[in-house]
């Protein structure tokens, strides 16, 4: 059969990576980077999940076909966030409720 | 049923009977993204509207055991990974070994999950009629944690409480999608094990080699699918504010 084979050594790799990413992600939650901080953890948990689906689950070793349904689902996923958010962000005419509470939000952090 | 690398009558090679496995098993893994989804968008939509109990809920969760449960996940993975490798390089003795330290090692985590929920139990912070976010600080007791670490929640709630006058119904928002989220992700552990259970046994019975081993790839996909739920799960649930603890 015509199948790759990935080897113990690059999971072994890929291993060491996820706990990486996951001392970092923690380390990062500790510090206060502003409006970064949810950027910072959720692109931390992008690259951790993408060396999963990668390696761990053989995309980069699968078939075109495969990786376009691999593609779909996140792209789904994407319609279904983004035109919701989009939707919940431009409702309010007023000042929002979750506008007001960023404001107070912030005062939190600064006492 | 004894199904091993026989070729079936309509595909025309071993390779191609293979990949619409992988394939079909994608398109379930598809469905199970926005399944899950639906949920991460729940999350997202509330956790902007009400950032404060949000973040005071977040820091009540233990951080050090779902750090420890992350890495136990991750383990896991590596190992069903390896449990894929042996089938495939034919170790039938050796994909064993991995299933069961797969298995153990999701054990172990839903285990950690229970000592969660049971904190969560005593500390009134399951959603319903006696939730009440200072349960705690008005009953200190050992259950609740280091007199330090209640003057720091004593704190936070008074201070959310000045920005969210709502802020136990809203923190209780919080805690019904933590409860609803990581419910959700523990049911998947557990079909995940029952199935894992039932690969030991095929196993132990020498049925996955190099020629026949879908069900070790496939329930691996299902597994490591799982894995990715929580990478995601941990920094939105328990990492949220920690800057501010």
């Amino acid at each position: 059969m015509s199948e790759h084979i990935v080897s113990p050594k690059i999971y072994a790799v890929i291993f060491l990576a996820l706990m990486v990413g996951t001392f970092l992600t923690v380390f990062a939650a500790g510090r206060d980077f502003g409006r970064m901080n949810i950027v910072i953890a959720l692109g931390i948990a992008t690259i951790k999940a993408t060396l999963v689906i990668l390696f761990f689950m053989h995309g980069k070793y699968s078939s075109r076909r495969t990786k376009l349904v691999i593609v779909s689902g996140f792209f789904w996923l994407a319609i279904m966030l983004g035109l919701t958010i989009a939707d919940y962000s431009t409702r309010h005419a007023e000042p929002s409720r979750s506008q007001l509470n960023e404001s107070t939000a912030s005062s939190l952090m600064r006492s | 049923m004894h199904r091993t690398g026989e070729l079936y009558g309509q595909f025309q090679t071993l390779d191609q009977q293979k990949e619409t496995a992988t394939l079909g098993m994608w398109v379930f893994l598809v469905t199970e993204i926005l399944f899950f989804g639906g949920l991460f968008l729940a999350y997202t939509i509330n956790r902007h509207a009400f950032p404060t109990a949000f973040g005071i809920g977040g820091n009540m969760l233990d951080l050090t055991l779902g750090a420890a449960n992350t890495v136990v996940l991750i383990l896991s993975s590596l190992t069903m990974a390896m449990a894929v490798w042996s089938a495939t390089t034919g170790k039938k003795s050796l994909v064993t070994i991995f299933l069961i330290l797969t298995l153990a090692l999701g054990g172990v985590f839903l285990g950690v999950k229970v000592v969660e929920y049971k904190q969560k139990f005593d500390h009134h912070l399951i959603p319903g009629h006696n939730f009440d976010i200072s349960y705690c600080v008005k009953n200190p007791s050992p259950v609740c944690g280091t007199p330090a670490e209640l003057a720091t929640e004593e704190k936070e709630i008074e201070e959310g409480l000045k920005v969210d006058p709502d802020l136990n119904a809203h923190a209780q928002l919080y805690f019904s999608l933590y409860f609803g989220m990581t419910g959700l992700h523990a049911l998947h552990m557990v079909i995940g094990a029952g199935l894992l259970l039932w690969l030991i046994v095929q196993s132990a019975k020498g049925r996955f080699d190099a020629n026949y081993n879908t069900p070790v790839e496939n329930i691996g996909l299902y597994w490591h699918f799982v894995d990715i739920v929580w990478i995601y799960l941990f920094p939105l649930l328990y990492l949220i504010n920690r800057h501010l603890g």
